[in-house]
């Protein structure tokens, strides 16, 4: 009965986080819908546009016919109805210039561009880990140096940093291949470029936070116990210096996913930069709306995980 | 802090006594090599069993602290790592230093260390987070995990400063008996009764300098120092309420005071809070739900201070956060201003916030720390002062009441001593004028000097602001001087509530005569008769 009711809040507990999770995802769906159906231009002259390659105006006659068969000329509330209901089975629609399900497109693309976002997170996390453990709160030239690379790294623009690095290591140096395919050796300079901003970003929270706690008395405690400088960085500090980092990672795989897109397209690489850059210059909608949608599910996944990360490292929040 | 010497010597016990900002606590931490980055140390020689401690390397150093001289931080609420078990920071010396076999053998002997401090249930403690301990429990966990390795020499900064008298005369039973053992004891404190207790030699700082040195005898039966005698006379006692305690000047309003209203003592109209049989379970590691508030109810009138005391873990402080609504009630309900309160959603509540404030033992852990002192109070100012000028005006005019100059406006909580943050929570507290303060030990962690001005403060703008207090204390003597009526607290119960005479006038129930019973004096007979009562 006692280990029931802790099981019921966990259940309790994920059960909320599920019912926000829907409530974002219906919500990018209707997003995506209004979008669709307000667009400037006629969907159906889009579609036939696409179809011949020519740009004059179609018979209404023809017009007609696609409006019948994609179901535009019936009612918004039902064109809305059987847009939710086809989500919720997993029907995110026809592609107007493939002629595919969207999600068969997406589903082919999406593999190479998770895989390199989350590469980066935990290159960001390593990198920013590293340098502060070593090197935060200690008064010398290389914390000082050590802050201002994070301030420069945070600033700028990934796919400058992506282009330089092309540059100097695939043309110049010729460690790495300029074009790496969906080799792993092809992963280092997409993952580091895009991981160095992140990294910045984590290095300069968790930092500052470090040095805060660098200075508490448990930390005092713990040396006077006889403990080595690593053990007690290692140990004690950099659990609490890491929750807000953690926290801030929900954030960062929002714009992981989109600065993944441009770093595939600097790199020439496959994955959904390729698809939506294609899909958004031709005006293919419901691909557009798809990754969007796609995109909100994997944030809302991703936050959930998040959320159990922090509660696990920080044993003080209670499952409410 | 200069020109300090002593020497330690095996089976004696030095303490060092003095007010906060003496130096005290710098001095102890020089010796194991950890008074911070900022600090500058020179020592003509540090020698420990002939070894030279200034010559020695980090290494060296490590196999030291723990090992040979084991260390009791002030600061015992904030003195363990708040997101590990505390089984696990008492174990660490021991695991450190390799003097455990196995993780079983580990498990039993930190159990073994907590049970020697006197926690009850000490292999579910072991299991918790610092944050689900008392106050007490905490500060005895602390004390554990510097006794693991039965170290020759024990620093103990302030050790019992959140314990009641019975567990503290455990604990210092405890520490005689390291003595006893042939261990060297360096004691920390500022309250007398507990170093006239063990020490043999008491050593008096002042403003960082040494200002008396001798045999404890000495010292406490013929004082030489003017701050000695100062010491001696401010040590909280029986008196009679309402006379004042601090030498200094009382810090007065220099204003006309903003709600000034006349009342006899006597009589309290209006209930503001009121609570009706709350009970608060915790569910331990292993899953069995423990009850620590038990069927409390109890009522507090306008302008009334209710005094709370009770032994260690007896649950004043979950008490506490129920009233304040911050846990809620596993049964029973407060009511708020004669309307519900703990019922309520917190949004509910919001509005209502601000007219019940707190204040803390160890207000650092409460500030911002990248916060000014300013920042802090405008921060919980009454949201009807809109403009930048009148609310600065109001932060002075709180910092003025609570004896604080202006200048302080612009410090961080690190750069203010223990006594100004308690006056910087305090003008926190009032600042939207509330209608109730909760005061949990919150001149516990203080010096005798300034304690006695912190009561005298919260005496004061009761009066000029006509609030109602609850005040929990260890400490019989404090809650006397300061209350209206007394709630006795054990075991999550009351045992008996009543008007401060009655209770310790003509108690009624066993356990708080032998409460009152157990109020130790002075243990050398010169000054038995300033009677200090702590419990
Ligand atoms: N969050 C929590 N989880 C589990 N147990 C708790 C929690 N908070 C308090 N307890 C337990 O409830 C009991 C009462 O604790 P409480 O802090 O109220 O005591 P207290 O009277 O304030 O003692 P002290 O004088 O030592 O501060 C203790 O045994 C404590 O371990
Ligand atoms: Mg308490």
């Amino acid at each position: 009965m006692r280990v029931n009711s802790a099981a019921h809040v966990r259940i309790g507990w994920l059960a909320g986080r599920f019912v926000s999770a829907a409530t974002v995802v219906w919500l990018a769906a209707t997003f995506t819908f209004l979008v669709q159906c307000l667009m400037p231009g006629d969907r159906a002259q889009i579609i036939i546009n696409m179809a011949s390659g020519n740009v004059g105006e179609a018979s209404p006659a023809e017009l007609a016919a696609v409006n019948a068969k994609y179901g535009f000329d019936q009612p918004l509330v039902l064109q809305y109805g059987k847009y939710i209901w086809g989500i919720l089975h997993g029907d995110l629609g026809l592609s107007y210039q493939q002629h595919r399900p969207v999600l068969d497109i997406i589903a082919e693309q999406i593999g190479p561009t998770i895989i390199l976002a989350v590469a980066a997170l935990i290159a960001a996390w390593v990198i920013a880990v590293l340098t502060t453990v070593l090197v935060a709160g200690q008064d010398n030239m290389w914390s000082t140096l050590l802050s201002g690379i994070q301030v420069f790294l945070a600033t700028v623009p990934p796919y400058w940093l992506a282009t330089i690095l092309l540059v100097v290591f695939a043309v110049q140096l010729r460690i790495v291949p300029v074009i790496g395919g969906n080799s792993p050796i092809g992963l280092v300079l997409p993952t580091i470029a895009l991981a160095l901003e992140l990294s910045g970003f984590l290095g300069q929270i968790v930092r500052s936070e470090f040095t805060r706690v660098l200075e508490q008395p448990f930390v005092i405690s713990a040396r006077a116990r006889g403990m080595g400088e690593l053990g007690v960085r290692f140990r004690h500090v950099l659990r609490h210096a890491a929750l807000p980092g953690i926290t801030l990672s929900g954030w960062a795989i929002g714009k992981l996913l989109s600065g993944a897109i441009l770093i595939e397209a600097v790199f020439a690489r496959q994955g959904l930069g390729g698809v939506l850059v294609a899909a958004t210059s031709s005006r293919d909608v419901p691909v557009v709306s798809g990754a969007i949608l796609i995109s909100a599910g994997l944030f809302t996944v991703t936050n959930m995980l998040v959320d159990l990360t922090y509660r696990f490292v920080d044993p003080r929040i209670k499952m409410t | 802090m200069r020109g300090v010497s002593f020497s330690l010597q095996a089976g004696r016990c030095l303490a060092i006594v003095g007010g906060s900002g003496s130096g005290k606590s710098v001095t102890s931490r020089a010796i194991v090599g950890l008074a911070g980055r900022r600090a500058h140390v020179h020592a003509r020689q540090l020698t420990f069993a002939g070894t030279d401690l200034t010559a020695l390397d980090d290494r060296s150093w490590r196999r030291v602290r723990g090992k040979e001289i084991g260390f009791v931080l002030q600061d015992a609420l904030v003195a363990l790592d708040p997101l590990r078990p505390v089984g696990k920071e008492i174990g660490e010396a021991l695991r450190l230093h390799r003097a455990v076999a196995s993780s079983e053998e580990l498990e039993r002997r930190v159990v073994a260390l907590l049970e020697l401090v006197g926690v009850p249930e000490a292999a579910v403690k072991a299991r918790q987070l610092p944050h689900q301990l008392s106050g007490g429990q905490r500060q005895r966990a602390v004390i554990a995990a510097a006794l693991a390795l039965d170290p020759r020499i024990l620093i103990a900064d302030e050790p019992t400063t959140a314990l009641d008298v019975t567990v503290q005369a455990q604990v210092l039973g405890l520490l005689e008996e390291t003595k006893l053992r042939g261990k060297a004891l360096l004691l920390i404190s500022h309250d007398l009764a507990v170093v006239s207790r063990i020490a043999d030699e008491v050593l008096v700082m002042h403003e960082g300098k040494v200002v008396e040195h001798g045999s404890a005898d000495q010292v406490f039966q013929d004082p030489q120092h003017t701050y000695t005698r100062q010491l001696l006379d401010a040590v909280p006692s029986a008196r009679p309420r309402g006379s004042r305690r601090s030498l200094l000047p009382a810090a007065r309003p220099a204003r006309p005071p903003l709600r000034s209203q006349e009342q006899s003592p006597s009589t309290f109209p209006s209930v503001v809070l009121s609570a009706a049989h709350l009970v608060k379970r915790f569910k331990g590691p292993d899953g069995v739900l423990r009850t620590a508030v038990d069927g409390i109810s109890f009522e507090l009138r306008s302008g009334e201070t209710l005094g709370v005391v009770g032994e260690s873990g007896s649950g004043k402080s979950t008490m506490a956060r129920l009233a304040l609504a911050l846990d809620p009630p596993d049964e029973g309900a407060v009511l708020f201003q004669g309307r519900a309160w703990t019922t309520l959603t917190e949004r509910d509540r919001r509005a209502r916030r601000r007219a019940i404030s707190v204040i803390y033992q160890d207000p650092l852990s409460s500030f911002d720390p990248r916060w000014s002192v300013g920042h802090i109070i405008s921060d919980s100012l009454a949201s009807d002062v809109e403009s930048r000028d009148e609310r600065y005006e109001r932060v002075v005019e709180l910092l003025d009441l609570v004896g604080l100059s202006p200048a302080l406006l612009d410090r961080r909580p690190l750069e203010l001593s223990g006594g100004q943050r308690q006056r910087v929570a305090i003008a926190r507290a009032i600042a939207p004028r509330p209608a109730v303060i909760v005061c949990d030990e919150p001149v516990s962690a203080l010096d005798v000097l300034i304690q006695a001005q912190v009561l005298d403060l919260l005496t004061d703008l009761k009066a000029h602001l006509n609030m109602s207090y609850v005040f929990i204390s260890h400490d019989l003597g404090v809650i006397r001087q300061l209350s209206d009526r007394v709630m006795v607290m054990r075991q999550g119960r009351v045992v008996e509530t009543g008007t401060r005479d009655e209770i310790f006038l003509n108690p009624r129930t066993d356990y708080t005569q032998r409460l009152l019973a157990a109020v130790p004096s002075l243990a050398r007979g010169g000054v038995a008769n300033r009677s200090f009562s702590r419990v």
